[in-house]
């Protein structure tokens, strides 16, 4: 499997990638994996899958945020299979929203919060105020909602949880669903070997080009480059306003491989440049694994890897890399922005 | 009275308000923390108010302007569930369009406190009243109440925080005025003193339900067969504990603002020796009040009940308000399509209600004001008729004031 996990290379990407230190020094960013604390306030009680990485995705995202933090889920496989009445894994004050209510919660409880403590009726002090939805919740029956988030001067974070498919209903496709991925809503069959026929709606950056008062969004990969995303949980809590992160995260059940490759496979979505790794700060376009500069692994080893490719032909396996190609080589800012890719200026 | 026609402890000033405005009063000086808005007619005037009072500095409250009624009413929940005391509205299809979060503010046992501008349902659009869109949260854990004047909707909108937020209660509670006949007429309105509203009202308190860092509480988690029929029964008892609550704070309301509300649930109207009644709901209470009058003139034996609380549904109290009458007829400005007797919703509820009357009156239906069309005098006259003649057969439902037929080419009938 991949190369690399604990290179020094990556560990570099993940601290050093031309942030200004000026601009989070406020942050209190890992240097070192040493350096994180060992307290949890996502514990045991959850039943996720084994190799679960959105668990993982919460274990760090809560981590990074501290003991004052208060957070929502929306509905999703990380309400039903983390919240089971009684055996809550979470430390930090959770509350469960709607499919769609990501955004629309985290906008209450950042709004009551800073009322109460304009009006003096509870002590003023920094509370983080974290969302997460998935790729169903935020990426598309949401996505009005984290739009209007967005929009609203409060200091919040939302975290949309991506393992590509609606993982808590027996995995349907999404609109985050790769092209071509095999799901209970797109089988093969004889007569159509690819039904989802979409390419991967491009969420975090339609969110960003569109959110003046957005300062900070990230894609982000719970595993890989190591603290990369910790350290922009914490960049995007501590850089104010409203803020988003999209994880991608390998889902074993839903991607059908082995809960062991987890880890690499996030790793491998990465090295393949087909999950574009990035952070956007005050409208600049910062690579944190930058696929341009380093030798991109072939799309194959990553789709091969996984059951829900399993019907692919030479054709798909090209198809994907020709746009992947595209994204990176074409594209005016690469996997952000597709001016020059499949959206350009008429001439 | 004397020369003051108001107390000035108790009241600063009077204004000639629009049910919306009396609305956004009783928001401003219930010190609401939070409200979100977004636009639909005819509730809206209430949040161009409340809008107005936060740019003039006279309200201190965060202000969002959702993407949405999902967001908005998404937005009161969650705001309320860090003990903030929120407020939000809609009307008609925009309700509709908020209704997941609506189900999950009641299941989540937060007490916000909603205007409804009752607005018809689409398709096709129309802007007048309807009841419908109230109406369908009655069976979810919404406390809902009518107000049928502005000043009514002011004193209405502090008494639902007041029930809304009883510990022994927790339930979200609509505040319904009917669109264009309430939401924008004018009355005369008190408006009542700050320090008097604080007497009144206590702070909202979530207390160990409250989303914060020191209280670390997780909330809303997955259920299922284990334990879901006790969280529904807890929420059953508390919708039944609500009718004492209410009968408590319009007492306390009284007190404080000298008011003289009798029946906290419902008014009777000349119903002493009655032995025809109407019941009805919302601004229909005019027309209803001046025919009872004109038709008392005339000897006949009728009085009115103006229905306010809907949920909890006063039973009890209405089988002892309309044991001695004869015959009912209730006023629906609802309807329930293929429902029993195909009659609107309140039908039968009273219906329902007078079931275990050891005299049970007779008791008709009339479906009239859809859409926002008026209902006259001459209207209610007829229904008073109508109700008197009823020999307990043939049909139950009166359509009032509807062109017959598919309505093609046909007058506009007024009366009979």
């Amino acid at each position: 499997m991949a190369q690399g996990w604990r290179g020094k290379e990556a560990i570099e990407m993940a601290t050093t990638t031309g942030v200004s230190k000026e601009e989070f020094k406020n942050a209190k960013l890992y240097k070192s994996v040493h350096g994180i604390d060992m307290e949890e306030f996502y514990t045991s009680g959850h039943r996720t899958c084994q190799g679960c990485e959105s668990a993982l995705v919460m274990r760090d995202f809560v981590k990074a945020s501290g003991p004052r933090t208060v957070v929502t889920g929306a509905t999703g496989c990380m309400y039903v299979a983390n919240t089971s009445y009684m055996t809550t894994p979470w430390v930090v004050p959770w509350m469960h929203t709607q499919l769609g209510g990501g955004g629309a919660s985290a906008v209450g409880m950042a709004a009551g919060l800073r009322a109460l403590m304009r009006k003096g009726k509870i002590p003023d002090e920094k509370i983080n105020v974290i969302n997460f939805s998935g790729d169903l919740g935020g990426g598309d029956m949401g996505l009005g909602g984290i739009s209007g988030a967005l929009q609203t001067d409060y200091d919040m974070l939302i975290i949309i949880y991506d393992n590509e498919s609606a993982a808590n209903t027996d995995i349907q496709a999404t609109n985050m669903t790769p092209w071509g991925a095999q799901t209970t809503f797109t089988p093969t069959g004889s007569k159509k070997r690819i039904m989802h026929d979409k390419w991967k709606k491009n969420v975090a950056p339609m969110l960003a080009i569109g959110h003046p008062n957005c300062k900070y969004v990230a894609t982000a990969c719970a595993t890989f480059p190591p603290m990369d995303y910790m350290n922009k949980v914490k960049k995007a809590l501590s850089i104010g306003g409203p803020t988003l992160i999209h994880t991608m995260d390998p889902c074993p059940k839903g991607w059908d491989y082995h809960p062991r490759y987890s880890g690499d496979l996030g790793q491998l979505a990465i090295k393949t440049g087909i999950f574009p790794l990035y952070e956007i700060i005050k409208g600049e376009v910062n690579y944190t694994y930058d696929a341009r500069k380093t030798k991109r692994v072939p799309v194959r080893e990553y789709l091969e890897k996984q059951g829900r490719f399993s019907h692919f032909i030479e054709d798909d396996f090209e198809f994907v890399q020709s746009r992947v190609d595209e994204m990176w080589n074409d594209w005016e800012i690469p996997g952000v922005a597709p001016i020059k890719g499949w959206l350009s200026v008429r001439r | 009275m004397t020369t003051e026609l108001v107390d000035r402890k108790i009241y600063e000033r009077e204004e000639l308000a629009t049910g919306t405005d009396a609305v956004a009063h009783a928001v401003r000086l219930a010190d609401v923390d939070v409200f979100s808005a977004y636009p639909i007619r005819p509730y809206t005037g209430v949040m161009d108010r409340l809008a107005k009072f936060i740019a003039d500095g006279k309200f201190d409250s965060e202000y969002i302007i959702a993407d949405g009624e999902h967001s908005q009413f998404e937005i009161a929940k969650h705001a309320s569930s860090v003990g903030a005391r929120a407020f939000a509205g809609s009307s008609g299809t925009g309700w509709l369009y908020a209704t997941e979060a609506l189900a999950a503010t009641a299941t989540d046992r937060l007490p916000l406190v909603a205007l409804v501008g009752n607005r018809a349902l689409d398709d096709p659009g129309a802007f007048g009243v309807e009841h419908n869109d109230a109406m369908l949260v009655r069976d979810l854990g919404w406390l809902i109440v009518w107000a049928s004047t502005a000043q009514e909707a002011l004193d209405t909108t502090l008494i639902a925080y007041r029930v809304a937020e009883d510990p022994s209660v927790m339930m979200p509670c609509a505040v319904a005025i009917d669109g264009g006949y309430l939401t924008h007429s004018q009355h005369i309105v008190k408006i009542p003193t700050k320090e008097a509203v604080q007497k009144f009202l206590p702070p909202y308190n979530l207390g160990t339900r409250r989303m914060h860092p020191d209280n670390p509480v997780s909330i809303a988690p997955q259920i299922n067969e284990d334990w879901g029929m006790e969280i529904r029964r807890q929420n059953w008892e508390a919708a039944r504990r609500a009718r004492g609550v209410i009968y408590r704070a319009y007492k306390e309301y009284n007190e404080v603002f000298h008011s003289s509300y009798a029946n906290p649930f419902f008014e009777e109207f000349m119903m002493e020796d009655a032995e025809i009644a109407l019941i009805g709901m919302g601004t229909v209470t005019s027309a209803a009040k001046a025919a009872v009058k004109l038709l008392r003139e005339k000897g006949v034996k009728v009085g009115y009940v103006k229905l306010r609380w809907f949920r909890p549904f006063p039973a009890e109290e209405l089988r002892e308000s309309l044991s001695e009458v004869r015959a009912v007829g209730v006023i629906d400005r609802d309807f329930a399509h293929g429902g029993p007797d195909d009659g609107g919703v309140l039908f039968n509820d009273v219906r329902a209600a007078l079931y275990h009357s050891s005299n049970r009156p007779q008791i008709v239906d009339f479906i009239g004001g859809l859409a926002g069309r008026e209902i006259s005098i001459e209207d209610v006259a007829r229904m008073v008729r109508i109700t008197a003649n009823h020999k307990g057969e043939g049909e139950l439902v009166t359509w009032i004031r509807v062109r017959e037929g598919n309505g093609a080419g046909m007058e506009r009938k007024g009366g009979d």
